[in-house]
């Protein structure tokens, strides 16, 4: 027995030193805010409070908003930096850290006067050096590789006086207007060590992998949040997701599914607008059998939109017929949605005059961690079989995906939602010029590099949106994919909070939310 | 001596070619880092500027020994995802995976030993067929099923804990242990139950042995037979398996880290091999591999001290 304490005791002494590798005290601090959910009492916004929202992924491309890269870190630093320029609810482009945006004639020169009283979250006022100091960091100008994609258009940045910024492109562009919501921050600062920026919340904490935490920001300029704290916390698994709402350890949550919707019950609001991509089957248009625009048309008869949305979200979503979606109103062209209506004879002529009567077998390539793609995947490969195509559908993870599948370009077919970086037309349609680095699907028209260099150099804004509307036609009617839907976007609010506010943008706006009772608070 | 020198030798072996894999597995699988990082924003210029930037344009065999020399000064590199040090990144994740892993194996220690003793000194009765088929059951439920069980049952229904309300142990001590005891217990039953079998099963084997004849032939009582001599002699395939389980409970950690949102090692781990965020999964695949041998290491070495016959050569 006194041995049998020395094995013990000797196994211990292990463990303790498996204990004492990670010795050092992680000083981070964890949230523990949980309001206790009561019924709603008055609709009416109550100030203060502090917000638990439950995000599914880290931000671990970087929190240096000039090179952040996804959408779900670009959802929660839009609280935290702003742009000489920031884009409302309709999508429309408002002055931010500038009061007023001026373009000449010719459209290559953008004159912006700053903003009385516009402050950096460390106190100190916003003044032409820190603008130039971002514009240029954004463009590359002193190192030569832009950190935003199509901010090399930039030629200069100046400032004739301490309240004006002239900024001159290198060729004439309207367009570039929505590309000053980058943002501004402090000259000679670097965002991943001192994370500071000019909006309403201001950056507070961060534990990898554990939360992000925002505060109010009480010297905004504009109109100030309601709540004094947003905590995001990381909870990676769907299910684990759900519960924390449940338990009231999370009050909001975006982008749910209608099956985690249902599993709620009734005791949240859920609010459901749409997610702003174009979620479609991206062909590889360079390899056989898709190089054949009868195949990508018979494809686009094979499938079924609505039942797609049927069996994935209750019906809800909005079906698309090319890559712009319905919040991107000044550009949306309805019409196209109703090209190619399910038609499964039509789909097999096409079959058979491109030299394929019984159909053939493809691969569809889809991120394993996007389970929406994932589920659509399968539902497509059920509809396909009417024509006698076989689905095998191949699941990667996301590193993958974008090597092989996006950079790569080295796939046949993929379930994915593209959405736009900026509120501009390009953003959707300048992947299909036959020569641009992000044209994954290998499109390919001269028909269409030509409009979209017309488009792209139009200093008419009339004349350029219905050019850009041409080029949606053309993706249309040349079937350079299997245009599906714009998601249905499910947010789910506990007891006692409202305000949320959707953008055409894959934004969340925490300064809108609020508390509608103390006790909630 | 030469014993514990070619332990050792094979020791350093065996570390230097986990490193090699772990290192060359990233250069196999499809997926570098700055495709995670870029993102669809990526462009041949900007992958080119950053692969340099990472130091990723150098030949694999020069970033090997560049990796190598660095993790043997103590300098594990920065973490590519999050911007700062790995070793800052790991120190409060280790804590936590450390802690549960410890939890779970006291938890595993405190249930079968009372258990697989009581059933062995009861062997074949009822109450021993009773407990040998619950413990059956226990020992087919993975644990990350008992893991969301809990959280459902004891989490949602009973309200004992809040799930994914996480604390770390410097805001609340007890309460960051409390959060620990149902993940641990998750991954705890299914190795108790197996260590139960095996415990019972050795010292049943044992209690038929001639020597325990001979101890009872001098008067010792059975609670004594069963301290004094079948304990020892049944111990030993009892501790390499609780060597092995200590290394099952903390892979088991990776996984339960995932159900009940424990922003732990294994968690990191998991998302750093998706984000190919190299220096933070080369230093904890290092740390798992060092723990890993070192205990199988210990479990050898302890033999000698429970049964002295064992020599080693």
């Amino acid at each position: 027995m006194r041995k049998t304490r020395k094995i013990t005791a000797l196994l211990l002494a292990v463990l303790m030193l498996t204990a004492a590798l990670g010795g050092c005290t992680g000083g981070k601090s964890a949230e523990t805010a949980s309001p206790s959910a009561s019924a709603a009492v008055s609709a009416a916004p109550v100030q203060g409070g502090e917000l638990t929202v439950g995000i599914a992924q880290d931000l671990d491309d970087s929190i240096d908003p000039h090179k952040m890269v996804s959408a779900g870190t670009r959802e929660v630093l839009f609280n935290v930096f702003e742009g000489l320029l920031k884009p409302d609810t309709a999508g429309e482009m408002q002055p931010a850290v500038a009061s007023d945006c001026k373009i000449n004639d010719t459209g290559d020169v953008f004159t912006f006067t700053l903003r009385d009283g516009v402050k950096f979250h460390n106190g100190n006022p916003v003044t032409t050096k820190d603008v130039i100091y971002s514009l240029k960091r954004a463009a590359g100008l002193d190192t030569g590789t832009p950190l935003i994609n199509g901010f090399d258009e930039v030629k200069s940045v100046e400032a004739p006086d301490d309240k004006t910024v002239v900024v001159t492109l290198k060729k004439p562009d309207i367009e570039f207007k929505a590309m000053f919501t980058a943002a501004i921050i402090p000259d000679g600062n670097d965002p991943t060590k001192e994370t500071i920026g000019t909006g309403p919340f201001k950056f507070a904490s961060r534990s990898p992998q554990q939360n992000v935490v925002l505060e109010k920001f009480d010297g905004y300029w504009g109109t100030p949040a309601h709540v004094d704290k947003v905590t995001y916390k990381i909870i990676d698994n769907a299910e684990t997701l759900v519960m924390s709402l449940k338990s009231g350890s999370v009050n909001l949550v975006a982008h749910l599914t209608s099956a985690q919707v249902k599993e709620l019950g009734s005791d949240f609001t859920v609010v459901d607008g749409t997610m702003n991509l174009v979620q479609a089957l991206y062909l590889n248009n360079k390899v056989a059998p898709f190089d054949n625009v009868k195949v990508r048309q018979a494809l686009c008869y094979a499938i079924d939109r609505q039942n797609i949305m049927d069996m994935l979200s209750n019906g809800k979503g909005a079906a698309v017929g090319s890559s712009m979606y319905p919040n991107f109103k000044k550009y949306y062209r309805a019409d196209l949605a109703d090209v190619y209506k399910p038609d499964v004879e039509k789909a097999k002529s096409l079959l058979a005059e491109a030299g394929y009567p019984n159909g053939f077998t493809m691969d569809v390539t889809v991120p394993s961690n996007y389970q929406p793609h994932v589920d659509t995947a399968a539902v497509i490969a059920e509809q396909f079989k009417k024509i006698g195509v076989t689905v095998n559908i191949k699941n990667v993870d996301w590193g993958t995906w974008l090597s092989e599948v996006y950079s790569g370009r080295n796939y046949q077919s993929t379930v994915i939602g593209v959405d736009a970086a900026s509120l501009t037309a390009r953003a959707m349609l300048e992947r299909f010029v036959s020569t641009s680095t992000s044209n994954f699907t290998n499109f390919s028209d001269p028909e269409y590099d030509k409009l979209y260099a017309e488009a792209a150099a139009a200093t008419d804004e009339a004349k350029q949106v219905e050019l850009y509307k041409q080029l949606e036609e053309i993706l249309t009617k040349d079937a350079a994919n299997v245009y599906i839907q714009d998601m249905c976007d499910y947010v789910a609010m506990g007891q006692g909070v409202q305000g949320y506010e959707f953008y055409p943008l894959y934004v969340m706006d925490m300064s809108k939310v609020y508390f509608t009772n103390k006790t909630a608070a | 001596m030469r014993y514990i020198l070619k332990k050792i030798g094979i020791f350093v072996l065996t570390i230097f070619a986990i490193s090699i894999l772990v290192f060359l597995a990233f250069q196999i699988i499809p997926g570098d880092p700055t495709t995670r990082m870029l993102g669809t924003q990526a462009t041949p210029e900007k992958i080119a500027a950053l692969r340099a930037q990472l130091g990723l344009d150098r030949p694999v065999l020069v970033r090997y020994f560049d990796w190598l020399g660095n993790f043997l000064r103590g300098n594990y590199g920065e973490s590519y995802s999050y911007n700062m040090p790995v070793h800052e990144l790991l120190s409060g994740k280790l804590r936590i995976t450390a802690s549960l892993t410890l939890l779970s194996f006291l938890m595993v220690l405190l249930i079968s030993f009372p258990l697989g003793i009581l059933l062995a000194r009861f062997a074949h009765s009822w109450f021993d067929r009773v407990m040998m088929v619950l413990n059956q059951i226990v020992m087919s439920i993975p644990s990350f099923f008992t893991g969301i069980l809990f959280t459902y049952v004891f989490g949602l229904i009973l309200k004992f804990f809040t799930p994914t309300n996480f604390v770390e142990y410097a805001d609340d001590h007890a309460g960051f242990w409390a959060y620990l005891v149902f993940p641990a217990l998750s991954i705890a039953l299914p190795k108790a139950a197996m260590v139960i079998k095996l415990l019972r099963g050795s010292m049943v084997r044992e209690l038929s042995e001639d020597y325990v004849r001979t101890a009872y032939s001098r008067g010792n009582s059975r609670w004594q037979v069963l301290k004094g001599h079948v304990m020892r002699n049944a111990m030993v395939p009892v501790v390499t398996f609780l060597a092995v389980t200590l290394v099952d409970i903390i892979a088991g950690s990776i996984i339960i880290e995932q159900v009940f949102n424990i922003p732990g090692m294994g968690r990191l781990l998991m998302t750093s091999i998706n984000g190919r965020d190299l220096p933070v999964v080369q230093t904890i695949i290092m740390i798992i591999a060092l723990v890993v041998i070192t205990v199988n290491y210990i479990a050898d070495i302890s033999y000698k001290y429970i049964d002295p016959r064992i020599r080693f050569r």
